[in-house]
């Protein structure tokens, strides 16, 4: 279902010393079935942003519309919002707290009142789109690496059956193989239940890899707002708010300084490649 | 003499089961040797359980070997009377910011290793300028650590770890946790420290492009070294590395695709500027 702020401000500690406005008029619209990322150099208000979204964090000013419904109306309930907009933390491995992988997947759905059948029928189906398999119901979350604990954590939230699905930079401190691991998973579940996704992320590689659309934070305000493409071709203001394009953006940017004829919105290595072994290409033939 | 040297380094982590008897152990070093010059910046990359950080904790005595020897400067990690000597000559930073600092304020926290040496007020308060001087974080002495950046926070351990002035620092992964301009911020005090004061580095990390100014790049896999060398020899090998799934920086990759397929490019580029070069140079000649 489609979540649309409105006019959305927040700001810390008013009236202390500590007064900080991290969310500045946003305007924004996740129509559904996007796969979006959010870019920001810390302290950018991309957390605070996703926060508000579930409704975990309320508004100074401004509102959230999720399904045309205002979510601060009176008598909206939360607890059905929430189980609706699931939010994955940062780190989220540290929220696991039951004794094996199963319960600690079960608590969701358990809380929603659903029976203990539906329950555990959601929680196979979760560890089954994170890749877990029946081998680790019964294993303490302790006994996981570092990417299946984040991969049961997110099951935590799949189970809920989430229309949206935020994840805060789910990749953070794992390695290649643990972060492929699960953002190909991610990339899976957006294909295979239409669920929206927001990525909040710090790597423009996996962000230009995944995402149809990226919003780029600054100073609590929406800097940017496009496909991946038409964002990077700001790398310079990127690089200015502490952020970078892919390392692929830099060489094509220099090629085409060069006088090269070359696709300057590539921002894989495969779009790269191509558009390189085009030009020479076609060098050849006119040659 | 080495600085570091391991020679046929083993460790088995041992667990005792349930029942208190039945115990099961896991090789997480086969044999390795190592031997690391004094001034030398080396990189050790690896996946989660590739047994670099059980490497790391050799270097200063937090682990004693299974089977083979470390000396550190000539002293045999297991020679119980060396530990002092031993860890203030191989210093250890860690990778989360939050659990390494100790003091209210910055020059505190810095004093805090000299001041357990027993090292004179007058030295320690010049120790404590030097090496928040050679971080950065000069301007930030009189802050609590509280409200510094995860960067910042690094930047002021490895500050009090250089206080002590260890001829060695192991670096586990100091960038985990942080984001684009604060892994920057890091690995250039690092590196500050390695070509400013002969301070032998060691890092880990996870992050490729963080390595390719090392003098050398050790590839651990499995508990064992899987390949060393230049950064430029190594990243040679993409094949090889993309076989055990570690990552390639973007331009090599696309480098390495673009020399695949028949042009003129170097094996193992490590830099834009690099790659570049070498298209625009044989663009010129295709005229």
């Amino acid at each position: 279902m489609p979540i649309r702020t409105e006019h959305l401000n927040y700001i810390y500690n008013p009236g202390t010393a500590y007064e900080k406005q991290a969310l500045s008029d946003i305007d924004l619209e996740l129509p559904d079935g996007q796969f979006v990322g959010i870019i920001g150099h810390t302290g950018s208000g991309k957390s605070t942003l996703i926060q508000h979204l579930n409704g975990l964090v309320r508004a100074t000013s401004g509102t959230v519309w999720y399904n045309g419904e205002d979510i601060y109306r009176e008598g909206y309930s939360m607890k059905e919002l929430r189980s609706k907009v699931g939010l994955v933390f940062q780190y989220p491995e540290y929220q696991l707290f039951e004794v094996d992988v199963f319960t600690d997947v079960c608590f969701g759905p358990k809380n929603l009142g659903l029976s203990k059948e539906e329950t555990e029928a959601r929680a196979s189906e979760a560890l089954r789109q994170v890749g877990l398999g029946e081998e680790y119901y019964k294993k303490s979350p302790f006994e996981l690496s570092g990417g299946q604990k984040r991969r049961a954590a997110i099951a935590g939230i799949l189970a809920m059956q989430p229309e949206v699905l935020i994840l805060d930079e789910p990749t953070a401190g794992l390695d290649p193989h643990g972060r492929d691991e699960i953002l190909d998973q991610i990339q899976k579940l957006h294909r295979e239940r239409g669920i929206t996704v927001v990525l909040v992320s710090h790597s423009m590689e996996d962000i230009a890899r995944y995402v149809e659309r990226i919003i780029v934070m600054e100073k609590g305000r929406v800097r940017f707002d496009d496909t991946p493409k038409k964002v990077f071709e700001h790398y310079r203001e990127l690089e200015q708010i502490g952020l970078a394009a892919p390392q692929v953006t830099y060489v094509m940017q220099t090629l085409r300084g060069a006088g090269m004829d070359i696709d300057l919105a590539a921002t894989t290595v495969e779009e790269a490649k191509a558009s390189i072994l085009n030009y020479f290409q076609k060098k050849a033939q006119e040659g | 003499m080495n600085i570091i040297q391991a020679k046929k380094l083993t460790h088995d982590y041992r667990k005792v089961g349930d029942d208190g008897e039945t115990e099961t152990s896991c090789r997480a070093l086969d044999n390795v040797d190592l031997d690391v010059a004094p001034g030398q910046f080396i990189a050790i990359l690896g996946h989660n359980g590739s047994g670099k950080s059980t490497l790391a904790k050799h270097l200063n005595a937090i682990l004693t070997p299974t089977d083979g020897t470390v000396w550190v400067d000539g002293m045999d990690t297991r020679d119980a009377e060396k530990l002092n000597a031993i860890r203030q000559t191989a210093g250890m930073v860690f990778q989360n910011p939050d659990n390494q600092i100790i003091g209210t304020v910055v020059d505190e926290d810095v004093a805090f290793g000299p001041e357990n040496m027993g090292i004179p007020t007058e030295e320690i308060l010049e120790r404590v300028e030097n090496s928040l001087k050679t971080v950065g974080m000069w301007e930030y002495r009189d802050r609590s650590p509280n409200r510094l950046s995860g960067g910042q926070k690094q930047r002021v351990a490895i500050a009090g770890v250089m206080a002590m002035e260890p001829k060695c620092i192991v670096l586990d992964e100091p960038t985990a946790m942080l984001d684009p301009v604060g892994r920057r911020e890091v690995i250039r005090a690092a590196q500050k420290l390695n070509r400013e004061k002969q301070v032998t580095i060691l890092l880990i990390t996870h992050y490729m492009e963080e390595v390719t100014e090392a003098d050398r790049v050790i590839v651990m896999d499995q508990g064992k070294i899987l390949m060393q060398g230049t950064p430029r020899e190594v990243f040679s090998r993409v094949e090889e590395l993309k076989e055990h799934r570690l990552d390639v920086p973007q331009v090599t990759m696309l480098a390495h695709e673009l020399r695949k397929s028949g042009l003129p490019v170097p094996e193992g580029v490590l830099t834009v500027q690099e790659l570049a070069e070498s298209l625009i140079a044989a663009s010129r000649r295709a005229v």
